[in-house]
């Protein structure tokens, strides 16, 4: 158990590194964040009565398109190494490889999504209406729905022709319930209409069903590359 | 696998299965009582219930075919994966293309998120990405990412299920194709015209079957041929 | 009634799909036939 821990922290631990040392990647990343909410701030007028009723659905548009661009050079160092023939091969359990992936991906879209969220509230004028602390779990417990089945999914298409579109044409239908649920939820707490109690109990399920799904199959899809 | 017996089973099965169809088919337009709010338009339903059932049975089927593969590897259970999938999808088309057309002149509105109807259209895009995937992928490990892409597909459906309900009891829409009880001609109708569809989808699926099997062995043969080829 | 229209729209959209997919299924399984007999030569 403890070496699984250990692999897992030393992956994510050397991911950052390796990230942190050649920033192009994250720097181009959040400028894409960027310009995203700014077209979508064009295409729908932030007028301040319709905007908290959309904003919800809009936020959560632009995060998703954000995760995909960060999900899609998920396995892109370890292709261009053959980092994943070694770790076929070594003893590791591939789950340690998967969490960590899985983790360093969560870092890397909260950090896009902590980037977009404050520029949404100010193009939109945005405030909670409804109990704001809610937006939390709803934020966390959206984005790792997202990043758990995108990093699974990404590592799905590495065999496939057309690899980058193969990710969203795969994570989209499958996180239908879960961006419906975020978006509802946080349309809710934004307009402070009723509870969004149910939502998130629903991104809970999803993320538990999902995780467990993900960390069950991860091993088989690794031995079909 | 092409026995004697199997060859001349399916032109009689397709004789029965079309005259099975076309009484269906009478059924509906003659024989089931008028609807009365919505008039001859309800037909409709006879046509859009049953390939809904024939789709979400037949994606069931893709499920079980998937876990078959990965537990035994069996090449017999991933070809039934992939045919019970296709024609999945030409049935969830059906559903998808009768729903509208009938909410039209009845609702006055082309979509509404109806749950069966909605179920169906992300049932469709799921499944629309395992044929995608299946075609893309061009390692001989397909038929494990499809068969672990049909596992999550089917742990999606409940969850699915749900956030559409929630969503329908905070945004009331309206319901297409009769929630409620049926009077009892009309189900005898509908039953007639699901075991029809049924038959239908059983043949296509057969025929799905028998292709992809010569595509294989098709597959084989020339992949035999060029490694001969290669060591002349 | 101009809703009759749709209920005859909706059963021939349901039969051209099917028609469709069978027809795909025909052609393919003709151009097999003949790949395989080219092999078998």
């Amino acid at each position: 158990m403890s070496s699984l821990r250990s692999i897992t922290l030393a992956t994510l631990a050397k991911d950052i590194r390796l990230e942190w040392r050649s920033r192009d990647a994250i720097n181009s990343m959040l400028f894409f964040s960027l310009l995203v909410v700014v077209i979508f701030s064009f295409s729908f007028d932030p007028n301040a009565e319709e905007s908290r009723e959309i904003a919800g659905g809009l936020i959560w548009v632009a995060f998703l398109f954000a995760a995909v661009v960060a999900l899609n050079q998920t396995w892109a160092r370890e292709l261009r190494n053959q980092v994943l023939d070694a770790f076929r091969v070594s003893p590791a359990p591939a789950n340690a490889l998967f969490v960590a992936k899985a983790l360093g991906n969560f870092v890397l879209v909260s950090l896009l999504e902590a980037v977009m969220a404050p520029l949404f509230m100010i193009f939109y004028n945005l405030r909670a209406l409804g109990p704001a602390w809610q937006l939390i779990p709803v934020a966390l417990l959206g984005t790792w729905a997202l990043v758990v089945n995108g990093t699974f999914f990404a590592a799905m298409s590495l065999r496939t022709r057309s690899r980058e579109i193969m990710l969203p044409l795969l994570l989209f239908p499958i996180s239908i319930p879960a961006v419906q649920s975020m978006v509802e939820a946080t349309r809710i707490i934004l307009a402070g209409d009723g509870s969004a109690r149910f939502w998130i109990i629903l991104l809970l399920t999803y993320d538990v069903v999902f995780t467990t799904a993900c960390l069950a199959l991860f091993e088989t899809i690794l031995q079909a590359e | 696998m092409i026995a004697g017996g199997m060859k001349r089973a399916f032109p009689i099965l397709s004789i029965l299965t079309a005259l099975l169809l076309a009484y269906a088919f009478y059924e509906a337009l003659w024989v089931a009582p008028m609807e009365r709010t919505m008039g001859d338009v309800q037909r409709i339903f006879y046509y859009h219930v049953p390939s809904a059932w024939t789709a979400f049975l037949l994606f069931s089927v893709n499920l079980v075919a998937s876990v078959i593969y990965l537990v035994r590897r069996s090449a017999k259970a991933d070809a039934v994966a992939l045919v019970s999938a296709e024609v999945g999808v030409v049935f969830c088309t059906i559903v998808l293309v009768t729903g509208p057309i009938w909410a039209r002149p009845v609702w006055g509105i082309w979509w509404t998120w109806d749950l069966r109807l909605t179920l169906t259209l992300v049932l469709w895009l799921i499944y629309v990405s395992y044929l995608v995937l299946r075609r893309f992928s061009d390692s001989s490990q397909t038929p494990k990412l499809a068969a672990v892409l049909a596992i999550f597909g089917a742990l999606d459906v409940p969850l699915v299920y749900f956030s559409i309900w929630f969503f329908r009891t905070q945004h009331p829409q309206p319901v297409i194709g009769g929630g409620g009880s049926i009077d009892p001609r009309m189900l005898h109708v509908l039953l007639i015209n699901w075991l029809a569809f049924s038959c239908f989808a059983f043949l296509v699926c057969w025929a799905r079957y028998r292709l992809e099997w010569m595509q294989r062995e098709v597959d084989e043969m020339e992949a035999v041929e060029s490694l001969q080829g290669a060591t002349r | 009634m101009n809703s009759v229209k749709f209920l005859w729209a909706a059963y021939i959209a349901t039969w051209l799909i099917h028609g469709f997919y069978i027809g795909s299924i025909v052609r393919r399984y003709g151009r097999l036939r003949q790949r395989m007999k080219d092999l078998r030569k």
